[in-house]
Formats: C-alpha cells, structure tokens, sequence
C-alpha cells in the first residue's frame, strides 16, 4: 500500500490550457494526471462525429497532449486518467499505441467500456426504463426519436480496475468528473465499495480539482490578492491512505491555494451539500474540517460518506431546434437609446417579412445584461453592445435573422459599428436531458493492451 | 454600517440544469452567524427578482461557514438552451457580492476596504 499518492488535474473542461497538463507532468514530482475532456454535449458531438466517420468520436487534442508528455508517462511513471476516450476509446488506443511505437515507445492502455448505452436505448425502454427527465419529469417519449447520445456516469472502480491491469493510460468514456482522481485512491489503497467515508474524501478531493486553476486562484472573489494568475499552478491532491488530503500545487507556479481559494469552488455547481450523489458514493459537503497550513496547501479531513443510491445517473443529449446570436456597437451620445431603437428596428423588419419566433432575446452588454435590476442605472453611457438571439425549429428563419443585422449600420441611428465575422449564422440547439437508470442494466467492461 | 457584501464575503456560482447555485462563504465565525440570521430567502429572493423567476432554496454549512443557495429558473432556459449571455449563472456569484446590507458595527473590524 502507498503512503501518500499525488494526483494533479490538468484539464478541467474540453477547451482548458493545452500547456496546464504539460507542466503538471514535468515541472514538479505527480503520480497521476486527471484530464477531463467531456462537457454535458459534447459527446453527442463526438457521437456523430463517429457517425461520419467509424475511426473517429474521442477527443483529439489528447493525442497532442501524450505526444508532448510521453517521456514522463513511459519512463517517469506517471499515469493518466481521462474520459477523452469520448464515445470511441478503442480508435483513440488505436491511435495512441502507434504515437508511442513511432518514438521507440510502449505503453499499455486501459480501455472503459459500458457507459455508452446509446445503441441499446430501445432495448432497455422494452426492459421498463422510463428515462423520463429526472429535473423535469418531463415524458421521454417527447425526445425519443432526437436523441443524439446516451452516456452513462458510471462508477470509479472501473478506473482501479483498469490500474490494476497495468494501464499507463486509463481512456474511459463518461465516468464522473471526481471519479477520475478517486479511481487511483481505490486502486493505490484497497479502498472497498462499502468504505464510504473514504470513497466521500476521494470524490470531495475530485471535485475540489475537477475544475483545474479554479481552486488556485483563478475566477476568485478576491482576485487582487492572487499572485501571477497569468502562470497558475493547477491543482495537485496529496492522498493519504486515510481519506486526509491536502489540495497544493507545484513550487514556483503562480496562483494561491488557502482556504478562500478551497472553499469557494467547494461550492461551485452544488446543490443540496448534505447529499452529493457520485455512482460510487452520497458525500456529505457539510462534515469535513478544512485548515489552511499557509504555503498553499490545504488539509481536508474527517469527510463522511452516506451509501450510494442504486441507479446512475444518464447523461442524454438531443436536438432542440437552432439558434443565432449577434452584436453590433452602439457608441455616441445616447448610446443606450439608438441601441433600443436598433433592436426595435431589426425585429420591426423581420416581422414585416413574415418572420417571427419561438424565442427571441434582446440584452445591452455593459449595462446590466449579466446583473440586470440589481445594478443602479448608470448616470452616463458612453457606448453599450447590442446583442440579439432567436430560437426556432425552422433553420431558414434562424439564418434570415442573421441577415438583418448589418444592414441597420447605413439604415438606422448613428455610432454603429463592430459587426465583424461575417452573418450569424443558425447553430443546432443540443439539448441536456438527465435521466436514471437500474445499477444492474448497465455492464462495464475493462481490457488493457 | 452600510456596506456591500463583496466587502464581507466570498461567493462562486455555477449551473444546476435550468437552475443556478450560488455559495456564500465568510471568512470569520462572527460574520457567518449574522449571516444565517439576516441572509434568508427572502432576502435573495428580493436581491435575484430581475433574475431568478422560480424558487429560492437555501442550505447551511457550518464547516465551510457557508451559505448555498439555489436560484430557481434563472439561466433562461438553461444550458444550451438558452439565448441569454449568462447562460450558465457564472456571473451570479458577483451578483450577490452587489447585495447592500447593514452590518452591526461591533462587526466592522471584519470589513475589507476592497
């Protein structure tokens, strides 16, 4: 058994710092390197993507990533774990052992399997799972024939399995975003299904990372007082075999880990904190005790964990119809109200052409767009962002729309300008739909090569 | 005193489908007593009426001297959903930090000039 393991999180969302997970991996001592790559949709991008093309459906800026760090994964021992696998894992492995033969290189990779039940979505309606929308109780049979993705959250033991086995590299699919650090704490430790204090600490230390420099100082109510954001550290947790961690990062990076900075994203994204319900354990938010020991480190202890619920959760996606947003400036004196009368000049043409929507949206970015009546009106405006957005099932509108932005800056007020990039042009609408499904109809696999 | 509630606390806010959290964290046992006592629903209720159209639910942790709210649907729609350019309730954290309040003065050793 390991004394203390250390587990950074380079990538908290696909779209993260390409260079976060780099220097985690070289610039200080790590045993493993979390990366998560999936937002709610974006495997249903991925999932047409294979559609389209059966080698394809994983995240491909991971292959850049372990390009650039092989070195430390084959010869220093770091281990990675990462759902980039999206909904085509086997390809991404494919495409990973011959990165690594064509630098001379071997390494044996771990492949989740189970958590896309998309193919089989029909067979388990038959079986009487509802997937009815578990925010809204919404019927399923209203989506059924739009569904784009069905991904399960399935449980972190699948992770230790894959350790086990000898995986360099972990690529799963839709496991949870904590799962990817408590994975290597059940596998370094012997953790077992039913130590749900300890399984509550893994998670708790997950979520506290899963977001990367949002706990070492980045997006922080006191950002004045945070050093060189523009080198921060991403996250580092020191494991220890009794569920106490600490949350640090590597010396010499920038950012600030203490409890501010700890405790803040401990909130983030939280609903009841009494019952946080991961596939592996319900976490108590509420029960542990946090001390800042100063030099940016962090201890937790004393996490308590409740027995897990007996269904996943599934991650659905599907399509919702188009939408469109655009800007333009609106400068001068009066900038507020030449900006209203725009807007009210770009829906008047529209109308008069025939052309209404299922929802349209009007904001006026620097004043109050973001805060809305919380914010006294200002007494002086000197420029104000028009933005305007229509929803529609019918794609043709959604594009007319886009044409009725420019031509207000020679037909309307004055002070008009900062319409760049070309028409808005209609984006498809992928729509989240949460739903549960029986632990016992979900069968994950692992196999490592 | 008159103050702001940036001046006295943390706050971080993020999406819950349709649904935004907001969590309130004080740095100071004194500060976040006054807080469960005057920080109520309807307080947030009032704060968020330009924002949030549903209801208001709120959960307190002694640990973390934190207050979590949830702002019942206030994201437009929500997620992808949604047209609005907070579409994910990331600036909703700030929102509350807007929140004037009066502060007992035997708290004002607590204030930050910031």
């Amino acid at each position: 058994m390991s004394n203390i393991i250390r587990i950074g999180n380079g990538q908290g969302f696909w779209g993260d710092s390409i260079d976060a997970p780099v220097r985690l991996a070289k610039d200080g001592p790590l045993d493993y390197l979390t990366l998560d790559y999936l937002a709610e949709v974006t495997l249903s991008i991925m999932q047409r993507q294979k559609l389209k093309n059966p080698n394809t459906g994983y995240a491909r800026d991971f292959l850049d990533l372990v390009e650039r760090i092989l070195p430390e994964i084959s010869d220093k021992g770091v281990k990675v774990i990462t759902n980039a696998g999206g909904v085509n894992p086997q390809s991404c492995r494919s495409e990973l052992i011959q990165l690594a033969k064509n630098s001379g290189k071997e390494i044996k990779i771990g492949v989740i399997q189970g958590d896309d039940i998309f193919p089989t979505l029909a067979e388990l309606r038959k079986k009487g799972v509802s997937f009815e929308n578990m925010d809204t109780g919404a019927d399923f049979d209203s989506i059924m024939d739009k569904v784009y993705s069905a991904n399960v959250y399935i449980n972190s033991s699948t992770i230790s399995e894959a350790l086990d086995k000898g995986a360099q590299i972990v690529l799963a699919g839709r496991v949870s975003d904590p799962g990817l650090a408590l994975g290597p704490c059940i596998y370094e430790f012997g953790w077992k299904d039913q130590d749900y204090d300890l399984l509550a600490a893994g998670t708790l230390a997950g979520h506290i990372t899963e977001c990367g420099a949002q706990c070492t100082g980045g997006n922080y109510s006191r950002w004045q007082d945070v050093p060189n954001l523009a080198d921060v550290g991403y996250p580092i947790i020191e494991m220890q075999p009794s569920g106490e961690f600490h949350i640090t990062k590597h010396e010499n990076s920038g950012g600030l880990i203490s409890r501010e900075t700890i405790g803040e994203q401990v909130l983030y994204e939280m609903g009841d904190p009494n019952h946080y319900i991961s596939p592996d354990v319900c976490v108590d938010f509420t029960s542990f005790n946090i001390n800042d020991l100063g030099g940016n480190k962090v201890s937790i202890s004393n996490v308590a964990g409740l027995p897990p619920t007996d269904s996943y959760k599934v991650s659905i996606s599907y399509f919702a119809g188009y939408k469109a947003s655009g800007q333009l400036t609106v400068s001068g004196p009066n900038a507020y109200e030449k900006a209203q009368l725009t807007a009210e000049i770009i829906w008047k043409r529209l109308k008069n052409t025939g052309v209404t929507f299922e929802d349209t949206s009007t904001e006026y970015l620097g004043l109050s767009s973001c805060h809305g009546e919380i914010n006294a009106f200002p007494s002086q405006i000197n420029e104000v962002v028009l933005r305007l957005g229509v929803k529609d099932s019918d794609k043709n509108k959604v594009n007319r729309f886009g044409k009725e932005l420019a031509p207000v800056i020679t037909s309307g007020p004055p002070g008009i300008t900062g319409f760049s990039g070309g028409r808005p042009k209609a984006q498809e609408i992928i729509a989240y739909w949460p739903a549960l499904i029986p632990k016992q109809l979900v069968h994950t696999s692992v196999d490592v090569v | 005193m008159k103050i702001t509630l940036h001046q006295i606390a943390h706050a971080r806010s993020g999406d819950k489908g349709a649904h935004s959290n907001v969590g309130l964290m004080f740095t100071s046992q004194e500060l976040y007593e006054w807080a469960k006592i005057n920080i109520s629903t309807s307080v947030i209720k009032q704060h968020f009426k330009s924002i949030a159209k549903g209801e208001i639910l709120r959960y307190e942790m002694d640990n973390l001297l934190a207050l979590n709210f949830i702002l019942g649907d206030s994201l437009g729609g929500g997620g992808s959903e949604s047209l609005i350019n907070d579409a994910q309730g990331k600036t909703h954290g700030q929102a509350l930090l807007l929140m004037e309040v009066d502060l007992p003065d035997n708290l004002s050793q607590f204030v930050s000039s910031k």
